[in-house]
């Protein structure tokens, strides 16, 4: 593997309370790449994920140990302000979530928090996000309809475009086609696809073909304990432990 | 022979109505398990038959429950108007609504206006308001969106407490401790005026606004503010700009219900705003309120005069106002909640 790592994970410990949910995690997260990470409900992936932008800070009695390198930069540290990790790492929920705005003010939302961007800037920087999430063609006409309007696959779109639109370095994804149709979760996938190219991606998932067609390495969690990782074709074809195996063919999750 | 009647009740003898549905029941229960079933099973008809009748007359006294409320309310909407339409018949409502002055016991010519009472009531009610909205929903964000656990349980109970105070209590503050700091503060004489009657009134109003507000802002599903952290927005970007507008409706129903108590409240302004019935556009004037108006002079006014049927006019006006306001809350609520759904 002689990839650029974006994200380095030194020893990742994660408390709810007492419950020690993340047990002494190491991964790499290559630049540019889709990181998969499977397991079965409970296992921590979702709790690593937001781990990796923060967000369990929101939460209250968690408690976080080790470090995660964004760059070479510790994120995880009282001092690091997670606002600013944010604004470098993009998040997509399970459940789309667009704000009950317009189309419109749901991408420039981030904008509008961040910084000083003309009207100008805005639009334009609206509308490349759009494109970028493939919604730009079904939506361009009514921009100021409400987001509430929207396919459930379409807010899904939009909630990606609104974190395009600040302009993250690393994109997570939690589920992000767990309630979508094949129809729309094919499009989800092809946008991941795509995205890549500009973005390190890492996506939890339930659906192991999911995993096998998106992703490039998969990261098999279990118990909070990160199991197995490898890249993708070799955990599908040639898991290095049986658990993993068990796990992707159905044996057990 | 009567009560033996009553006693050894049949279909003969049984009001029609009843037979009817009883057939139906029993239509009904034969086509689901089979005829003769129920015999078998050891129920008999005459049970069913008084189990319906018992479910007949408790749904009956809840329905008639449900309806008193709106008797009681129509009745004293006609009640007022009732009682007030003999003034209205001998000066009609332009007297009234168009006309300034209020003086029924003057020596010579009695005067009915009241619109310095409107004007009284709602400047000490959009007084209260400036004073209780802004700190009203910024204390309810603080509750919502920034205390701690420990900090909101001890909160929240203490601000629902605050509308227990009785106005009486509220309005004697007013008088010993906002009426001397109004009249240091801008070199009046006295202080009892529509700024003491707004203030006092916004302490009243806030625990209503305060409380709804919270809730409304509770309400705002966890997902919009995940969201918003995620994008980089801190805790004060997304108070303002995504839990406040999207609890916006519910605040501003509790906004409302604040102002119809405010609108109604009488022994407060009665005690602190001065009662002059003069029509002023200056805080520091004294006021004298609708409510206060009737509070005063329906004790003293004698029987059956214009002058007593006319404060039941300005009952009725206040009536109409309060009403007014508890409906554009209701109707905002109700949208509250076709959205969220």
């Amino acid at each position: 593997m002689s990839h650029h790592f974006k994200i380095l994970v030194r020893h990742l410990n994660f408390y709810y309370g007492d419950v020690q949910a993340l047990k002494n995690i190491n991964l790499e997260i290559p630049a540019n790449h889709v990181t998969a990470l499977i397991g079965p409900s409970g296992c921590g992936k979702t709790t690593f994920l937001r781990c990796l932008n923060r967000m369990n800070d929101i939460i209250e009695g968690t408690r976080i140990e080790g470090e995660i390198l964004l760059d070479g930069t510790n994120i995880c540290g009282r001092e690091v302000d997670p606002v600013q990790v944010r604004r470098k790492v993009g998040m997509v929920f399970q459940k789309s979530n667009p704000f009950p705005k317009t189309i419109f003010d749901n991408v420039a939302y981030g904008l509008r928090i961040n910084g000083n961007f003309s009207k100008r800037e805005t639009e334009e920087l609206v509308e490349k996000s759009l494109k970028d999430s493939a919604l730009w063609d079904e939506v361009s006409g009514r921009l100021e309809d409400s987001a509430m309007e929207l396919s459930g696959g379409q807010q899904q779109r939009l909630c990606i475009a609104r974190a395009l639109a600040v302009k993250p370095d690393v994109l997570l994804m939690d589920e992000p086609a767990s309630a979508l149709d094949p129809i729309a979760t094919q499009k989800i996938e092809e946008l991941i696809r795509e995205l890549k190219t500009k973005y390190t991606i890492v996506i939890v998932t339930h659906n192991m073909q999911q995993a096998a067609r998106v992703s490039d390495y998969t990261a098999f969690f279990y118990l909070g304990e990160l199991i197995e990782v490898d890249r993708t074709d070799k955990i599908f074809t040639h898991p290095g432990l049986k658990r993993t195996e068990d796990y992707i063919t159905g044996r057990f999750g | 022979m009567v009560k033996g009647k009553f006693f050894f009740m049949n279909e003969e003898n049984f009001p029609l109505i009843f037979i009817y549905k009883l057939r139906m029941i029993r239509m009904k229960i034969e086509a689901n398990i089979g005829e003769g079933v129920l015999e078998k099973k050891g129920i008999t008809f005459a049970e069913v038959r008084s189990q319906r009748i018992k479910e007949f007359f408790i749904e009956r006294f809840f329905f008639v429950n449900g309806l008193l409320a709106i008797l009681i309310l129509l009745g004293i909407f006609s009640l007022l108007f009732a009682k007030g339409y003999p003034a209205l018949k001998e000066l009609g409502w332009t007297t009234f609504l168009l006309s300034a002055q209020w003086n029924p016991t003057a020596y010579e010519i009695p005067r009915y206006g009241i619109l310095s009472l409107i004007n009284s009531t709602l400047m000490v009610t959009l007084g209260a308001l400036a004073f209780a909205v802004p700190l009203g929903v910024a204390c309810a964000a603080f509750i919502s969106e920034a205390a701690s656990p420990r900090i909101r349980e001890i909160l929240k109970p203490t601000v629902e407490i605050l509308a227990a105070i009785p106005s009486v209590v509220i309005g004697f503050l007013g008088i010993v401790l906002v009426n001397p700091a109004l009249s240091t503060l801008f070199g009046i004489s006295h202080g009892l005026n529509a700024l003491n009657g707004s203030i006092l009134l916004a302490i009243m109003a806030l625990p209503t606004i305060i409380s709804l507000s919270e809730d409304a802002l509770k309400a705002v599903p966890k997902t919009y503010k995940e969201a918003s952290y995620a994008l980089g927005a801190n805790r004060w970007q997304t108070i303002v700009r995504v839990s406040v507008p999207s609890a916006l409706s519910g605040i501003i129903a509790s906004i409302m219900l604040g102002m119809g108590r405010a609108i109604g409240e009488t022994m407060t302004v009665l005690m602190a705003t001065g009662n002059a019935r003069a029509l002023t556009f200056n805080f520091l004037d004294p006021i004298q309120t609708m409510t206060a108006t009737i509070a005063i002079e329906l004790g003293e006014v004698p029987y059956n005069t214009t002058h007593y049927y006319a404060l039941f006019i300005i009952g009725f006006v206040l009536f109409l106002m309060t009403f007014l306001v508890n409906l554009v809350s209701d109707i905002i609520l109700q949208k509250y909640q076709e959205v969220e759904r």
